[in-house]
């Protein structure tokens, strides 16, 4: 039998390493079965974290979730007697399954399946087979590009650009006496609310070296680079592993296979500025310099990093390559829409029941992806919006829950496909206390380079900010637009004329709740502190001091058994009590 | 701004050694610094310039522009709060509060007695967990104000040495 912990970091984060280390220990003590230990990457069901999958002898899969160091010895003496009944109460739901049987995998292909340390699983699974087959066939780059282009492939890291398209325009680009071009990897994932592109790093680092081949393969590439960002420290780790096993196969280096191709392939670590997911603020910080972006034309395809023709495309772009080459650009055409082909990888987050990844074809709607994968609300409350494109995205209610997922139907909502990033949120989340993180975020991860930017979102942030206290005037709601379209207009780099985006769909979709907090200071959602109050329902209360006890400023009084109180004047409205009743007692208006 | 110069600036000489004559090197420079002394001293600055022949300005300007540089000396524990919109919809300011009441810190900011700091960072990427919160390199993660105050306080009983 063999035995696989899910150790990407969402699942280390959920205890699988104090689980792997007591499966080792008691293996180690006695293992009468000969059971085989090993790792895989993240397979995308966060929810169910830590996840350890058993082998049987015939290959069947018998998924163990929410594991907890205390099971060990039970999957121990399972597998060690062959009595894998005595595990029956960790299985996998039949319900829960089908948030990985309604998926369909083209970038997450073998995230969860195979050992992302080890270069001889990825080999197992047809690994470098694209990279050997254009070689040994001697592929042009024109055969190779046409078939990203029958493909249709976008870049996945957000503004939809044809793959295709750059590549053949850095291919083209004269790149003077030496010859040097670049081709890199925006492994920056800013976006907060997407993990996507560290699950592929994460849990298939090969698959982005091979795609990363094939591009450099296609651009005349002889040196890549590939900009993680800081706060990834396991992708690292296993990236640079999956180099250093590359480079001593040959599948990196002077003679790639054997062949006249040579292709170098080393990582930067980011140092932490949103800005660096643009790409051009990403060549400057490769520099060393400040992630401020450049002034476009020139395009990086024409003079990127040093100034020489640089292709960048992002993890999930390129983890798709390779996939595209061994299955033929029509059968990745076959899937989505019209205008956006493939499928793409959405990190699927907030008040869902079953969060995760999901890698679905375009063309399916957000409501599917929302309810039938993600089983909809958790508590059983209200859908209210999903948050889509992160920062430069916006919020979409439950009246464009049936929108396709496509580049083009997305960004008629006002929201943007972006990285992936997707953002649930129910009747509880304030819709203005939403706009205002955004801007939070963009004001600080501004630049500086342009005025627009750097002051404009700032005014939109004080304004924003005296709303949700209840300072808000007349009037706020049009200087916020005012604001919106000058920033559009005057920033330089995507980060800017998209800031105003978060700000824009609220507006657009949630008008009603910018008014209310306007003219009535009130907070529909009972979110923002400065207009809640707390109280508690005297019939409900059960007395049991629960409240009380986790009450940090002793703002609640009465005797045990008896209806409770709050303190208006020094409840400091942190929510403990809230949190703490299990009667539904404590209310919020 | 500390101007501290008690600080031993010789240990960086082996890391601009290694990068010495390499262009484009100064922010992996800083990153092996703060790794030295876990933040970057300003004469530590100031030799580094030297040596490397940059103007204090440029140096000083790439430190603060990214938000992995630090000036400033951390505690014993570094907490790095998630800021992640994931985590912020699941209630991340309420744990900010819960750590601001136990501690009496707020962002960016150290305990007296130097056991804990306190960093709002971007997105940590375990968004389906959240709210989280690393320190030394640990994730917490299902936060409640309640459950990070435990942590909090089992983190300096045991003398602030996490694991």
């Amino acid at each position: 039998m063999r035995i696989v912990i899910g150790e990407g970091s969402c699942g280390l984060a959920a205890g699988a390493g104090g689980v792997h280390n007591k499966l080792a220990e008691l293996f180690s003590e006695s293992n009468p079965t000969n059971a085989e230990l090993g790792i895989t990457g993240c397979n995308g069901m966060c929810f169910l974290e830590p996840i350890v999958d058993v082998y049987d002898d015939e290959g069947a899969l018998h998924r163990l979730v929410h594991v907890q160091e205390k099971d060990a010895a039970t999957i121990h003496k399972a597998v060690s007697t062959g009595d894998l009944s005595l595990v029956d109460k960790l299985l996998i739901t039949a319900e829960d399954e089908e948030f990985l049987n309604k998926q369909t995998r083209v970038a997450l292909r073998h995230c969860g399946e195979i050992d992302p340390e080890s270069i001889d699983d990825y080999l197992a699974h047809d690994g470098y087979q694209a990279i050997s087959k254009i070689l040994a066939e001697g592929l042009t780059q024109e055969d190779v590009i046409q078939q990203i282009d029958i493909a249709g492939l976008r870049g996945r890291g957000g503004a939809g650009f044809s793959t295709a398209f750059k590549w053949r325009a850095a291919r083209d680009a004269n790149a003077g006496e030496d010859g040097q071009k670049y081709l890199i990897c925006n492994a920056d994932e800013g976006d907060p609310g997407a993990f996507m592109d560290r699950a592929v790093i994460e849990g298939d680092p090969h698959s982005l070296i091979e795609g990363m081949l094939i591009g450099a393969y296609c651009i005349g590439a002889s040196e890549g680079i590939v900009y993680v960002r800081a706060e990834y420290p396991l992708a690292i780790v296993r990236l640079t592993k999956a180099i250093e096993d590359a480079t001593a196969r040959g599948y990196l280096g002077e003679r790639v296979c054997g062949s006249d191709f040579a292709f170098t392939l080393r990582i930067k670590a980011g140092a932490g500025a949103f800005v660096c997911g643009e790409e051009t603020a990403l060549i400057e910080s490769l520099e060393g310099k400040r992630g401020m972006p450049r002034l476009k034309p020139p395009f990086p395809a024409q003079a990127g990093y040093w100034l020489k023709p640089s292709n960048i495309n992002n993890v999930e772009t390129y983890a798709n390559v390779a996939w595209i080459i061994a299955n033929g650009g029509e059968a990745f055409a076959a899937m989505g829409t019209e205008n956006s082909k493939g499928t793409k990888v959405f990190a699927l987050t907030g008040k869902i029941r079953r969060g995760g990844l999901v890698e679905i074809p375009m063309g399916k709607t957000l409501r599917e992806v929302i309810f039938d994968i993600g089983g909809g609300i958790r508590n059983n409350k209200e859908f209210k919006a999903v948050q889509l494109g992160g920062p430069s995205g916006g919020c979409i209610p439950a009246s464009k829950l049936d929108t396709v997922i496509d580049y083009n139907e997305l960004a008629a909502t006002g929201a943007i496909m972006g990285s992936g990033g997707m953002v649930v949120m129910d009747e509880d989340t304030c819709m203005v206390g939403m706009a205002r993180f955004f801007l939070d975020f963009t004001t600080k991860e501004s630049c500086g380079k342009c005025v627009h930017c750097r002051l404009g979102t700032k005014r939109m942030n004080e304004i924003l900010t005296r709303i949700v206290e209840g300072k808000g005037e007349q009037g706020d709601i049009e200087k916020l637009e005012e604001l919106c379209y000058a920033i559009k207009d005057g920033a330089l780099c995507g980060l800017g004329q998209t800031a105003p985006n978060p700000v824009l769909t609220t507006i657009r979709y949630f008008r009603d709740e910018f008014e209310e907090h306007i003219d009535a200071h009130r907070c529909p959602a009972g979110e923002c502190r400065d207009l809640i109050t707390y109280s508690i329902d005297a019939d409900a209360c059960r007395g049991c001091t629960a409240c009380a006890r986790q009450c940090p400023v002793q703002a609640i009084e009465g005797a045990p058994k008896k209806a409770h109180k709050i303190d208006p004047t020094l409840c400091i409205k942190c929510g403990n009590c809230k949190t703490a009743c299990r009667f539904g007692a404590v209310v919020v208006a | 701004m500390t101007h501290n110069n008690t600080v031993d600036v010789s240990l960086v000489d082996p890391t601009l050694d290694k990068y010495e004559g390499v262009p484009g090197s100064l922010i992996a420079i800083l990153q092996e610094t703060q790794g030295i002394y876990s933040y970057l001293p300003m004469n530590v600055l100031e030799h580094i310039a030297e040596r490397t022949n940059t103007p204090i300005a440029t140096i000083v300007g790439v430190a603060t522009f990214y938000a992995q540089f630090r000036l400033e000396p951390v505690g014993k524990n570094l907490i790095m709060l998630c800021q992640g919109t994931a985590c912020h919809v699941n209630g991340s300011e309420l744990i900010s509060s819960a750590i601001t009441d136990e501690l009496g810190i707020e962002d960016g900011q150290t305990t007296e007695d130097g056991l804990f700091s306190l960093e709002h960072v971007a997105c940590l990427g375990c968004c389906s967990l959240s709210p989280v919160m690393m320190i030394n390199g640990k994730t917490y993660s299902n936060l409640t104000p309640d459950k990070a105050k435990k942590i909090l306080r089992q983190l300096a009983a045991e003398g602030g040495d996490a694991e």
